[in-house]
């Protein structure tokens, strides 16, 4: 028999989404998936009996080589305040700030894997004045450092995976422990922000619904609008490293799909947009922030071009809370 | 013979709380004399929030948390209701209910059988004549209610996945409706779920109708119950909490708050108020915090929310924890489900509080009850839907205004307390559920409603104690994550 991959879960300074998100894999459910690929979780705290001296016991016996462990996935932003001092986070029941003892389970185990926005690069919890001088376990927003340091590299010589999203889609995760597990992942499965490439390199927009909206630019206005939301509503979609409206949520869903903009949030600084998470920038009538690798002039001459031919359906629904157009079917005349 | 000195203990980490807890106790006599609840994680979404547009709102406060992610919505979205003085519209009433109750419906049974129950399959129970039984069907992770419920409960978020794109954090909700219309054909799928959700309790959690649970309206027909339908999990529960008088642990201070929920354009299916010995109407303005045993800076005197503030300074010396204490009328009250079922009059849920005062069972039964009641509720809401209507009304963003969004979570009632200046977010308070129930003490050094339900356990035997303090910590159903956030 194999040996088991062990893995331990602990969340910092964050809202435990992404493990409430794991919790709604399906088939199969989350439990199985790991037990079917032979993964061991030594403890993750919203599932395991043990709590307290048990606990503290099992990471002392980490820290102490006493176990091997082969993963480490930390849930929410290293809580490095007030002043450093990492006294916004301590482990209950040890005086000890959290941020010593991921920096010491980090040196532990063979890989780190940073589950959400938060872990990977600071996320939700760094907007603002950032009050609690959050940051991610490699990077600080987009600058590369966080709590390790940008050179880092764990025991088997990778930096941090970084499983962003705000939260992660539990089979994100699942699909990249096991990958891990069965020694199938390397520095080519990751991009620039080291997050796994396996969705990322998507774009949400992919798979999008109102994809004939978009190309003929045919914008919603309002929030039950049908039409595309790039223009007026802020959705980032055409930007956005995901597969979000490839591989569903909770069954049928996506940001898109329930009607509300892709808010980009597996990108580092997500959580600070430049105008409204809700509301397209525009300089001139022309939305800031087109596809990135679209050539602009081309993008506006093409745009033009598609609201000239944008058909009647298209406009009207547009702007309508349901279909109110039918697309049609073809007559004779049409064939002929 | 000269009295034994006081010892002082400290209780941590528990897991099972959504987030970091800590308690330390006094033990006199064998039994604890007082206990000081602490949450040890401070991320300050409060400042954060601070000069933002008011509509971001509705991005930043679901994610304080990932298992009250919807009620952090609603209560925002309703606070900036009131802000722009626009009432929310028929559709988009039905819709944000369903969303609600699919993520509280979804937390009961989460909290039942994977935070709750595990804690009777430890070792420590090993003697029972149950022990067996309950150990294979509810062991953390391994026992076989584990595989059932996980589907059931990602099957009945499926219904977020339609009205909401995802859970947690959707953007769906908002001031006047919610963003997804839905098609006749969705409706029915909708049905389905909730259809297929009742099933499951049903047939694993009741073993009975759920409309017959409902009825159940007094302690001697819950016992009856209990004995017609042995082999549901329910019953299970019944049948070891009578074994280990969970009736008498963890009795809190028999004062209770809700906030009402699941409102339609008249009514609310729970009612707001307040219960102590009696039925009062709620008066919101009588909400205070004080910071006197909190590391937050800020003057001790209590504010109210409109007032307060939440500043992480100089670590404030009497403090002991990162959570405020809340207040109604300078009282301590407890919220939850036991809370909302005993202000909108459940009879079942009376009696018990009248009998023995809020304790480890009574909340239990009443998380339990609520999943009977709501169900059916859904099931209406939805047939309720008419497609064609609209589901969102838009109105311009005041530049001065104020609004608060009062809600309940599984856990029990979240407030949050908005002002706007200068069309930018002035000031943003939040009050959560575990936030009363798990509050510090006051200036006055009265304790909140856990620090007292730990007062007078037991502790002669260690391995006892220790799981006995789990029960009453869980009890409460705690999110940590929310308490400070």
């Amino acid at each position: 028999m194999t040996k088991p991959f062990n893995l331990l879960w602990l969340q910092s300074g964050g809202c435990g989404g992404c493990s409430m998100s794991l919790l709604n894999a399906e088939t199969p459910d989350f439990l199985s998936y790991l037990h079917l690929n032979h993964i061991q979780l030594l403890w993750h705290p919203s599932l395991s009996e043990a709590g307290g001296d048990e606990f503290l016991a099992l990471l002392a016996s980490i820290e102490q080589g006493n176990i091997q462990l082969d993963a480490l996935c930390i849930e929410g932003s290293v809580m490095q305040g007030p002043n450093g001092s990492g006294r916004f986070h301590i482990l209950s029941g040890t005086q000890r700030p959290m941020m010593q003892v991921i920096a010491s389970l980090s040196e532990k185990a063979r890989y780190t894997i940073a589950v959400g926005n938060c872990a990977a690069f600071g996320g939700i919890t760094m907007a603002g004045i950032n009050p609690g001088e959050a940051c991610g376990l490699q990077y600080t927003g987009e600058l590369a450092g966080g709590l390790l340091g940008q050179n880092w590299l764990s025991p088997a010589q990778l930096p941090v995976i970084n499983i962003a999203g705000c939260p992660t889609h539990p089979n994100w995760v699942l699909e990249t422990l096991v990958q891990i597990a069965l020694g199938d992942f390397n520095q080519d499965n990751l991009d620039h922000y080291q997050r796994p490439r396996s969705y990322t390199d998507h774009l949400v927009h992919h798979g999008c619904p109102r994809n004939e909206y978009y190309e003929f630019k045919a914008s919603a206005e309002q929030p039950t609008d049908q039409g595309c939301m790039m223009e007026h509503r802020g959705c980032l979609g055409t930007q956005a490293r995901a597969d979000c409206n490839t591989r569903l949520w909770n069954g049928s869903g996506s940001c898109l799909r329930g009607g509300y903009a892709c808010i980009n949030c597996t990108a580092p600084e997500f959580e600070e947009p430049e105008g409204h998470f809700t509301r397209t920038r525009q300089v001139a009538g022309i939305p800031v922030g087109l596809p990135t690798d679209v050539p602009k002039a081309w993008f506006v001459a093409l745009s033009s071009l598609a609201k000239a031919a944008t058909p009647t359906r298209l406009k009207v629904n547009a702007t309508a809370d349901h279909i109110r157009i039918a697309p049609g079917d073809k007559t004779e005349q049409d064939k002929n | 013979m000269k009295k034994p000195p006081t010892q002082r203990r400290i209780l941590g980490p528990f897991n099972r709380v959504e987030g970091d807890l800590e308690v330390h106790v006094a033990i006199d006599e064998n039994q604890v004399s007082k206990a000081w609840v602490n949450s040890p994680l401070f991320r300050g979404f409060e400042q954060i929030l601070q000069a933002k547009d008011p509509l971001d709102a509705l991005v930043y406060t679901p994610r304080i948390c990932g298992i009250c992610s919807v009620s952090q919505s609603i209560a925002a979205a309703q606070a900036l209701a009131v802000a722009q003085g626009i009432q929310i519209c028929p559709n988009g009433q039905l819709a944000a209910n369903l969303i609600l109750a699919a993520e509280n419906m979804a937390d009961h049974l989460t909290h039942f059988y994977l935070f709750f129950m595990p804690d009777f399959a430890r070792p420590v129970y090993a003697d029972k004549n149950w022990f067996d039984s309950i150990q294979a069907r509810f062991k953390a992770q391994t026992g076989t209610a584990t595989k059932e419920v996980l589907p059931a409960r990602a099957a009945l978020l499926h219904l977020t996945g339609i009205l909401a794109g995802k859970w947690p954090h959707s953007l769906a909700i908002q001031p006047g409706g919610t963003t997804r219309p839905i098609t006749a054909q969705e409706k029915i799928s909708l049905l389905t779920i909730i259809r297929s959700f009742r099933h499951f309790l049903q047939e694993t959690l009741f073993g009975a109708e759920l409309e017959q649970v409902a009825a159940i309206q007094s302690a001697n027909a819950l016992s009856t119950w209990q004995q017609s339908y042995p082999n549901a999990d329910f019953s299970r529960f019944l049948m070891l909490a009578d074994d280990l008088n969970l009736d008498s642990l963890g009795r809190a201070g028999d004062c209770f708050m809700s906030y009402g929920a699941y409102h339609n354009q008249q009514t609310a299916l729970f009612k707001a108020g307040v219960w102590q010995h009696q039925y009062a109407p709620l008066e919101p303005h009588q909400i205070s915090e004080d910071l006197s045993h909190s590391w937050l800076s800020g003057e001790h005197e209590a504010k109210h929310p409109f007032e307060g503030s939440t500043l992480a300074g100089n670590h404030e010396p009497d403090g002991y924890s990162w959570c405020k204490a809340p207040r109604l009328d300078g009282k301590m009250v407890e919220v939850g489900a036991i809370a909302r079922q005993i202000v909108n009059g459940q009879a079942l849920i009376q009696e018990l509080v009248s009998h023995s005062g809020s304790n480890v069972h009574h909340r239990v039964v009443a998380r339990l009850l609520e999943l009977a009641l709501v169900v059916p509720e859904m099931e209406k809401w939805c047939q309720q839907i008419h497609v064609q209507d609209t589901f969102c009304l838009t109105a311009p963003m005041p530049e001065e205004a104020q609004g608060a969004g009062l809600v309940e979570a599984a856990r029990g009632s979240l407030g949050h307390w908005l002002s706007i200046k200068g069309g930018r977010i002035d000031n943003y308070q939040i009050i959560a559920p575990t936030t009363w129930n798990f509050s510090p003490r006051d200036a006055s050094a009265q304790p909140g409603a856990l620090e007292l339900a730990l007062q007078g356990t037991r502790v002669e035997d260690e391995a006892k104690a220790s799981v006995a303090i789990q029960h009453i910590i869980r009890s409460f159903d705690p999110c940590m994550v929310c308490t400070v956030h």
